[in-house]
């Protein structure tokens, strides 16, 4: 067999709760530092131990960072799945297992090379404590892996030591684990395997982390100060990573006073709730939530569209509907994000891609929050939330300032004669606000039930509908506000791909496999909504259009039809929603598939 | 909210206080609540407390949900900011502003509905976090709004309007108080301004969460014959059990309240709540003995009043997470933005 490296995709399966987790983060990021682009999927079930897990890691010389769909070493790890593991794997490829124990005969397949490694016995022969011995079996099979793939170890034993810089002990252990591994492959296999790892220097000017951490790090270069949440996954992370983050930058060097104030609320309803409060009295304020929490946080939302109050919800998205599969990953919170709660209601929403992008979206939410006085939802996903992905690396603009939006100093209010909460004096249908607490002359009451322009209750119809009617107005601004969309246009093609969010690297994957059969295809990743005009024109100047997203219903395809001018003949969906991350074949297979019918047509 | 324009009349004989306003001063839009209202009494009291301690009407935060109740902070406090939340859900409201700036005053008005039936576990929480801030229930065991459905507060074989009688145990905000770890637990009447005024008073200086339940009769659905929550009923088996008065920090405790069943109550700020026992037994540091001593008077159908309980060093909120004492809204960008090297020790964790 011809070697291949840097290319192909390793799977580890195994139970939850056993730390495979670590051994798994290691073996990736050594890949990661040796220069080899690199990207990690971690499978793992709602629970805390016991039930199957699966982690892959796909190799690619070419920087790919979606699924590839194939499976060219399996690490079975897991008796449970044993059957299941050895099925996946592609044909020519490689099944690593635990031979301490006799296993079946007929548990084998003729195109897959079976490799077996003692891992429990010699692991057991050199650790006495029983959740070592369990541990250890994990780095153990690192080891063994280190050796067919050719990892740098000196790069694994840097990383251990950085890992376990104020737990000395761990660092003895693990090498001792890895080295056993290694050896025994060293000895019994013929290292290294065709597929291998060799060293380049891709990964300069990039870093491996989750959407999650990075999502809470542009907060807190945002300058949030509050904020409310209440655990559910896949978002917990997230408010991790803020308080974490906090207790580092955002304590007060002399007295050890907090900058920050976070509430682990009630349930959801209070946790906006608290968002809405602190918005309103003029902190940045945020929630992280998932699909069920957004449920919950409906009326309130409505309530912060109708009495203008920013706030920053981000909803990483699990596979509904109910609670669905809350480690698996979905677009589907699209439609409902939009139009959120009862009564006229629209809203403004972020689309990230990477955790990158998390990061910088997470700044412009609040930004944007505020300029536009109503809640912002980010909408990432599981799969970008908290999988590490390799992204540029971030840099920080120190010029950078927050816009506050329209809020009316003391001085301004004092000098005013009268004050509206609710005028439009500028004509983009934002209305000035002031704070509590500042000045007598901007007291107003701030409610959901109906009121005019002046900020006084009403139930007169034409007073109604011109603040309703600003707000559609209002809406109307931000279209020119949220991030445009990303376009890989070329002139004179006539065929476009309109995607969403993490489908973004099965996409450009697929466009790349397209092009070499010959096929060209334009892309547009749309970033936020309301869409802005360059969505509107892309859609309008292509004759074929394919909606790449996540969810059964097609809703990104749905708000298309709903808030730009193109025509359904247009529109072909490719529907990804099994709650596993999307990979090329679908888009590659449904375009390639459309376009013959259309040819043979 | 009101249909005409209250008469703005200042009378020069008015008297002021330290800040050179008057009791008009503090007052706010005409009420739409019916004539007879406990409510509006309530509003009174209100203005008269704030009036007395002096403090700028626009240095308070009016907080409601929905119901009767939570349109009165429409009628005082004119130059204050107010928010009238969704209903039930003035608590997380109340927490989120006073996380972001722990210096005003915060004022929640609630009723019996949306706090002990659509917003008991909001209320419950923010108890139980200690929020800073006065929580007042004006409590009439009716839904006014919605015409006279029965709220968790109604006693058992209370009679509606309309002649049905309640069935279930009622909720007490006051029990639920005292169980929950409130730090500040009264109960008083719409009907009896001397004794709420200074209760609302102590409330507000409180550090913590102050619950005042006040009993606050609905003249249109619920002041008739066989309902436990009629200005007859509660004057009838009205108990005050305590009897506060609030003494501002400068001024010095009057010796009469020294000897006997006076007990001074230092608050945070330096004033002082002198409670004076109308009851020889009561005593309203104990948590457990307010409990029983309420529990027991229950059982005869009596209305315990007064400041029930109080425990002035339990941490609010802020306390207890280490909060700066600036507002976090007004937390100049420099001291929130870690900045680009900071960025870059950050990223290194990612390599």
């Amino acid at each position: 067999m011809n070697t291949r490296s840097n290319d192909f995709v390793i799977k580890i399966a195994n139970v939850n709760g056993t730390g495979s987790a670590s051994a798994n983060g290691l073996l990736m990021k050594a890949i990661f530092r040796m220069g080899i682009p690199v990207v990690g999927k971690n499978f793992f079930p709602s629970n805390i131990q016991g039930l199957p897990t699966w982690f892959e890691i796909r190799v690619s010389r070419e920087g790919y960072l979606a699924r590839s769909g194939r499976v060219d070493i399996m690490v079975a790890m897991n008796a449970q799945t044993y059957a299941r593991d050895l099925a996946d794997v592609s044909p020519g490829g490689y099944l690593l297992y635990d031979s301490t124990w006799p296993r079946d005969k007929q548990l084998t397949r003729d195109d897959v090379t079976l490799i077996g490694i003692p891992l429990a016995q010699m692991v057991n022969e050199q650790f006495e404590n029983i959740r070592a011995r369990i541990l250890m079996k994990n780095v153990c099979y690192l080891g063994a892996l280190a050796a067919l793939l050719d990892l740098d170890m000196r790069v694994l034993e840097e990383l251990l030591k950085e890992t376990f810089a104020d737990k000395q002990k761990l660092v003895a252990g693990n090498l001792k684990a890895i080295e056993l591994g290694y050896q025994y492959a060293k000895q019994h296999c013929d290292c290294p395997l065709p597929l291998r790892l060799e060293p380049m220097n891709a990964t300069a000017g990039h870093i491996m982390v989750d959407g999650n951490t990075l999502a809470a790090l542009g907060c807190v270069y945002a300058g949030a100060t509050v904020g409310a949440w209440y655990p559910i996954t896949p978002s917990t992370s997230l408010m991790d990573a803020f308080k974490e983050f906090c207790e580092r930058y955002r304590v007060d060097p002399e007295t050890g006073k907090q900058r920050y104030c976070i509430v682990q609320a009630e349930d959801e309803l209070a946790a906006i709730g608290m968002v809405l409060g602190a918005g309103w009295n003029g902190a940045r304020a945020f929630t992280p939530t998932s699909g069920p929490g957004l449920s919950l946080m409906n009326e309130f939302i409505g309530f912060a569209y109708y009495a203008e109050i920013p706030a920053v919800i981000f909803d990483v998205q699990r596979v509904g509907p109910s609670t669905g599969m809350p480690t698996r990953t979905q677009q589907a919170d699209l439609l409902f994000a939009a139009y959120a709660s009862h009564g006229d209601t629209r809203h403004v929403l972020l689309f990230p891609a990477d955790p990158a992008e998390c990061f910088h979206m997470a700044v412009a939410a609040f930004d944007l929050a505020e300029r536009l006085q109503t809640p912002v939802m980010v909408l990432s996903d599981l799969d970008i939330g908290m999988n590490d992905w390799m992204v540029p690396k971030l840099s920080w603009d120190e010029d950078y300032v927050p816009d506050r939006g329209k809020v009316y100093s003391q001085e301004q209010l004092r000098d005013m004669r009268v004050f509206h909460r609710y005028t439009d004096s500028d004509g983009d249908g934002i209305a000035y606000r002031s704070l509590p607490g500042v000045h007598p002359g901007g007291a107003y009451f701030t409610r959901g039930s109906g009121h005019n322009r002046r900020g006084a209750y009403t139930e007169d119809a034409d007073e109604y509908q011109d603040v309703l009617d600003r707000l559609r107005h209002k809406h109307d601004t931000a279209k020119a506000l949220v991030p445009a969309p990303v376009v890989h246009s070329k002139k004179g093609v006539k065929t476009g791909i309109v995607s969403i969010g993490s489908c973004d690297a099965a996409v450009r994957e697929a466009l790349d496999i397209l092009a070499r059969e010959g096929t060209e295809v334009n892309y547009l990743r749309v970033r936020g909504f309301p869409f802005n005009r360059e969505v509107e024109e892309f859609v309008e100047r292509h004759e074929h259009l394919f909606v790449v997203e996540q969810n059964r219903d097609a809703q990104l395809k749905a708000l298309l039809l709903l808030e730009t001018n193109v025509e359904r003949r247009k529109l072909t969906s490719i529907l990804h929603y099994g709650g596993m991350p999307m990979d090329s074949r679908c888009i590659v297979s449904g375009i390639s598939e459309a376009l013959a019918k259309g040819a043979a047509a | 909210m009101s249909f005409m324009q209250k008469p703005r009349v200042i009378h020069s004989k008015l008297p002021k206080n330290e800040l050179g306003l008057t009791t008009r001063d503090y007052e706010g839009s005409m009420s739409t609540l019916c004539a007879g209202c406990g409510h509006d009494s309530i509003t009174a009291a209100l203005i008269q407390a704030f009036w007395e301690l002096n403090i700028e009407p626009y240095k308070v935060a009016k907080m409601s949900g929905i119901g009767c109740s939570s349109k009165t902070p429409a009628y005082f406090l004119e130059e204050a900011h107010g928010i009238n939340a969704v209903h039930g859900r003035m608590p997380s409201i109340a927490t989120g502003a006073n996380a972001a700036d722990r210096n005003l005053y915060y004022l929640g008005v609630s009723g019996d509905g949306d706090s002990l039936s659509i917003g008991f576990g909001q209320f419950a929480h923010a108890l139980r976090r200690n929020i800073n801030m006065l929580y007042i229930i004006e409590n009439n065991g009716v839904y006014g709004l919605t015409k006279g459905q029965f709220s968790a507060s109604a006693d058992v074989g209370s009679k509606a309007k309309k002649g049905e009688v309640n069935q279930q145990p009622p909720i007490d905000p006051v029990i639920a108080a005292l169980t929950l770890g409130g730090s500040f637990v009264a109960r008083s009447f719409s009907g009896d301004k001397g004794q709420l005024v200074p209760l609302i008073k102590a409330g507000i200086m409180h550090n913590g969460f102050a619950l005042l339940d006040v009993l606050s009769p609905c003249v249109t659905f619920n002041d008739h014959e066989d309902s436990t929550k009629s200005y007859a009923h509660t004057r009838q088996f009205y108990h005050p059990a305590v009897h506060a008065d609030f003494v501002p920090q400068k001024k010095p405790i009057r010796a009469a309240y020294e000897n006997g069943e006076a007990m001074p109550v230092e608050l945070h700020d330096g004033s002082t709540v002198v409670l004076r026992k109308v009851s020889k037994d009561y005593n309203p540091t104990n948590r457990a003995h307010a409990y029983s001593y309420l529990h027991e008077h229950q059982k005869r159908g009596e209305i315990v009043t007064g400041l029930l309980y109080i425990d002035e060093d339990q941490r609010e909120m802020h306390d207890i997470s280490n909060t700066v004492s600036e507002a976090l809204r007004d937390l100049p960008y420099a001291e929130l933005c870690p900045g680009s090297a900071a960025l870059e020790e950050i990223q290194n964790l990612y390599r």
